[in-house]
């Protein structure tokens, strides 16, 4: 049962993440276009070749996001998939398609997350406030909307601060630990030009003496949004081995989720990674220790502190001693977010920020990652986080 | 087109809108009292207001008058506001209380200064006009 590591990631292919985009704005439309062109072309393969898509939801429509996509393409595809779990998204994308790949029914799926600014709307109607709700639904009989927004728990800042305060009373906190992710993640976008933030290292100190947002969170241990995007390709085995690359196989997957308001999370301080990493590991016949590179969805610090510990990299209540002990840097201990993260690298639009792990992994394991490649990488852990800790994905990717 | 008026109406506290399943909650709260569904066949609490029991999907619940007590399960000061709509409020003390039947929900901490804020620490319900709606705060008791 699972995954038979019989689908392989082949190309990849990412915009620069920029923090002010002064660029030409692109539908997401036009950046599918462009981003499944660049991952082809990176892979060495054809249009022809692409009989899969997944993707997430697209602005320029509500509803029938695949069918418009294809069309666009000029694709003639046997799976068609919108993901609809946040930034836990893209990994689940990778996933899916890998699956479709094994059972048969394609043998090439483009997964792209594009986040670059459309054009503006001349028919832009009036500004609707719900927009800074982020994430939080403020629509008509959604839960969220009579029991979350009027208290004023909306958006994402909120729920993490509410889990990293009963971490701390659970387990202790350490400010400076927590501080340090951020620090060594910076560290790691040094080595990627396409960060946000490359030639702006930083220190523990810097983090914690950054604006206070949301106790206990520091502005610094907070995604930055930017403008990006990025896109990989599956493949099956036989086109793998046409490719230019050293293919990077799914070997083992898992999701797991069960509340949208983490108010409700049987325990705030237990992340839904507990068994979407538990199923991906067993699927892969891996064990933490046989994993050289994590690439964990970083919203927050905080998330990455949980994905450590509930993954089990380290013992329940005691990352933050893990994190002390470890350097996190691509040449470190035990390293993670080897791109910056996207607290180093910036988080794109849209559903971008979380792809940009899984073609980390990618790279890594290709042996194409420059100034920050892991030595002797074959084996990656990649995990998805969508909503406050809500949706969860965790891929395995080996090395052929 | 909305016009600035329109506009500023806009940015105000956004208020729940009872729904036909919610509605006693909030007649409750309007009475200064805390109700919560329980359900018929398993005995679970249920928060929020539901049409099936999240523990067995039952569709048998019965509305019960609570005391409110509960602990402070977590908590969070927000230092500038969580939404335009609540400027001027900050720093938000937004807190997850735990009430004695287990469930949890969101909340307000009120006639607490933001240090003396403590996870575990024992609550009691206070009941906010907001316009026309009344929302469920907390403060220590």
């Amino acid at each position: 049962m699972g995954l038979q590591g019989k689908a392989a990631l082949v190309g990849v292919a990412d915009y620069k993440n920029v923090r002010k985009y002064t660029g030409k704005r692109k539908f997401y439309l036009e950046q599918w276009a462009e981003l499944t062109q660049m991952a082809l072309a990176d892979a060495g393969l054809s249009k022809d070749d692409i009989d899969g898509i997944c993707c997430s939801s697209i602005p320029e429509s509500d509803l029938f996001a695949p069918a418009t996509v294809a069309e666009y393409l000029g694709l003639k595809v046997n799976f068609a998939e919108m993901v609809d779990l946040g930034g836990a998204s893209s990994v689940s994308m990778i996933w899916r398609a890998a699956a479709a790949i094994e059972l048969g029914i394609c043998e090439a799926v483009v997964c792209a997350a594009p986040g670059i600014p459309i054009p503006s709307n001349p028919d832009r109607g009036p500004r609707d406030p719900n927009r800074f709700y982020g994430s939080t639904s403020a629509n008509w009989g959604s839960p969220q909307t009579e029991f979350d927004v009027p208290y004023g728990n909306v958006a994402q800042n909120v729920g993490y601060a509410l889990i990293a305060q009963r971490y701390a009373d659970a387990y202790g906190y350490d400010e400076r630990a927590l501080a340090k992710i951020a620090a060594d993640q910076r560290t790691n976008a040094q080595g990627n030009p396409k960060a946000v933030f490359h030639g702006q290292p930083i220190t523990i100190d810097d983090v914690l003496q950054s604006k206070m947002v949301a106790d206990p969170l520091h502005v610094l241990e907070i995604v930055m949004p930017c403008a990006g995007g990025s896109a990989c390709i599956v493949v099956s085995e036989r086109l793998a081995r046409k490719c230019k690359h050293r293919p990077v196989y799914v070997t083992g997957c898992g999701e797991h989720l069960t509340t949208r308001s983490v108010t409700y999370a049987e325990d705030m301080t237990v992340s839904p990674v507990g068994p979407a990493a538990a199923s991906a590991f067993g699927m892969a016949g891996k064990k933490p220790t046989d994993i050289d590179v994590l690439q964990a969805y970083d919203c927050y610090t905080i998330t990455v502190l949980l994905t450590m510990e509930d993954a089990g990299f380290c013992a329940k209540g005691e990352g933050l001693s893990f994190v002390n002990e470890h350097s996190l840097t691509f040449d470190g201990t035990f390293p993670v977010n080897t791109h910056g993260g996207q607290l180093g690298a910036g988080q794109a639009a849209g559903m971008a920020g979380g792809m940009s792990q899984p073609v980390e992994g990618v790279r890594q394991i290709m042996g194409r990652a420059d100034g920050r490649q892991v030595k002797d990488c074959n084996t990656a852990l990649i995990t998805g986080t969508g909503g406050i800790m809500s949706e969860q994905s965790v891929i395995i990717l080996e090395g052929a | 087109m909305k016009n600035e008026s329109d506009n500023n109406a806009l940015y105000q506290r956004p208020q729940p809108r009872p729904t036909p399943t919610s509605e006693p909650f909030w007649a409750g709260l309007a009475a200064q009292q805390v109700r919560l569904q329980q359900c018929d066949d398993c005995a679970g609490w249920v928060y929020y207001p539901r049409s099936h029991c999240p523990h067995c999907l039952s569709p048998n619940l019965t509305w019960q008058d609570i005391s409110g007590e509960g602990t402070l399960y977590s908590y969070t000061v927000a230092q500038q506001p969580t939404a335009p709509q609540f400027a001027g409020e900050e720093p938000q003390l937004i807190g997850v209380v735990e009430l004695k039947e287990g469930v949890r929900l969101n909340t307000v901490m009120v006639n607490v200064s933001p240090e003396d804020l403590e996870v575990g620490m024992r609550v009691k319900p206070v009941f906010f006009q907001l316009a026309d709606t009344t929302l469920l705060y907390f403060e220590p008791s």
